[in-house]
């Protein structure tokens, strides 16, 4: 398998990821600090706002970009064989994909 | 230290030895079979550099593997009423907030040592006196940030 996000790009992904998901974070604690919500009703509601929903839509493809660049990092460096390292790297690959539909779906069914 | 060069050569015997090249692939290959290997896990002493280093890796994994879990935790808690109420049980549960407390750890030494890492990147913290007080900084304001969230648990 050819394993994409390599070497400077790789490198990029890695650092950009880190630092929306930094601000996000941080952001994401500050407004809970100010209004925590409590209610599902509110919860639900202040999810489904565009801007919320974009947020944590970015957030998230940061999420799965860096958990690539890691995890393959960590498979590189210790998996062996290197057949074993091949089926965990396209495990990995197809996981991050599943946990990106879930997600998708959970954001989508927001809207709706 | 004090065993014979036959038996200390015996500890290497794992299983990356057999990917070795074997001693006719030239005297280079014959050198590296025979290069010493000390992994007495319980004697290697880690500088506070390389222990900020692989607590990065190890706090990496297990948020790996807490992400499928939060994901499930976030679908739930937006469905309906019912999911959302399961959620907030769930966090008054004693397990469930000693597993939200290691959590949390995990977090916020993946989160300081990274930071650390992307100043490194800009040439800042570099000098081995600032790296190794950083290193101890990382450390410490992590089990600190885990020590006020238990704080807000409980």
């Amino acid at each position: 398998m050819r394993t994409r996000f390599t070497g400077l790009k790789a490198w990029w992904v890695q650092r950009v990821s880190a630092v929306y998901m930094l601000l996000f974070v941080l952001f994401l604690l500050y407004s809970f600090a100010l209004q925590p919500l409590r209610a599902f009703s509110q919860w639900h509601a202040w999810m489904a706002r565009p801007v919320t929903s974009v947020a944590f839509l970015v957030f998230f493809t940061a999420l799965l970009g860096h958990m690539w660049v890691g995890m393959r990092d960590v498979l590189l460096d210790y998996a062996r064989p290197a057949a074993l390292r091949q089926v965990l790297l396209f495990a990995s690959a197809f996981g991050l994909l599943g946990l990106g539909v879930w997600l998708l779906w959970i954001l989508l069914r927001l809207q709706g | 230290m004090t065993q014979p060069p036959d038996q200390r050569l015996d500890a290497s015997g794992d299983s990356s030895a057999s990917q070795l090249p074997r001693p006719s692939a030239g005297p280079d290959a014959v050198a590296l079979l025979h290069r010493p290997v000390f992994l007495d896990l319980m004697r290697i002493q880690l500088p506070v550099g390389a222990l900020t280093s692989i607590a990065h890796r190890i706090s990496g994994v297990v948020l790996v593997a807490s992400v499928p879990i939060a994901i499930y935790l976030l679908g739930l808690s937006l469905r309906d009423e019912t999911g959302f109420s399961q959620v907030t049980a769930l966090f008054t549960r004693f397990a469930v907030k000693a597993a939200m407390l290691f959590m949390v750890w995990a977090l916020a030494q993946h989160v300081l040592g990274g930071v650390r890492h992307l100043l490194t990147d800009f040439g800042i913290g570099s000098p081995l006196r600032v790296a190794r007080r950083s290193a101890w900084f990382v450390n410490l304001a992590a089990v600190a940030v885990a020590l006020f969230a238990a704080g807000a648990l409980w």
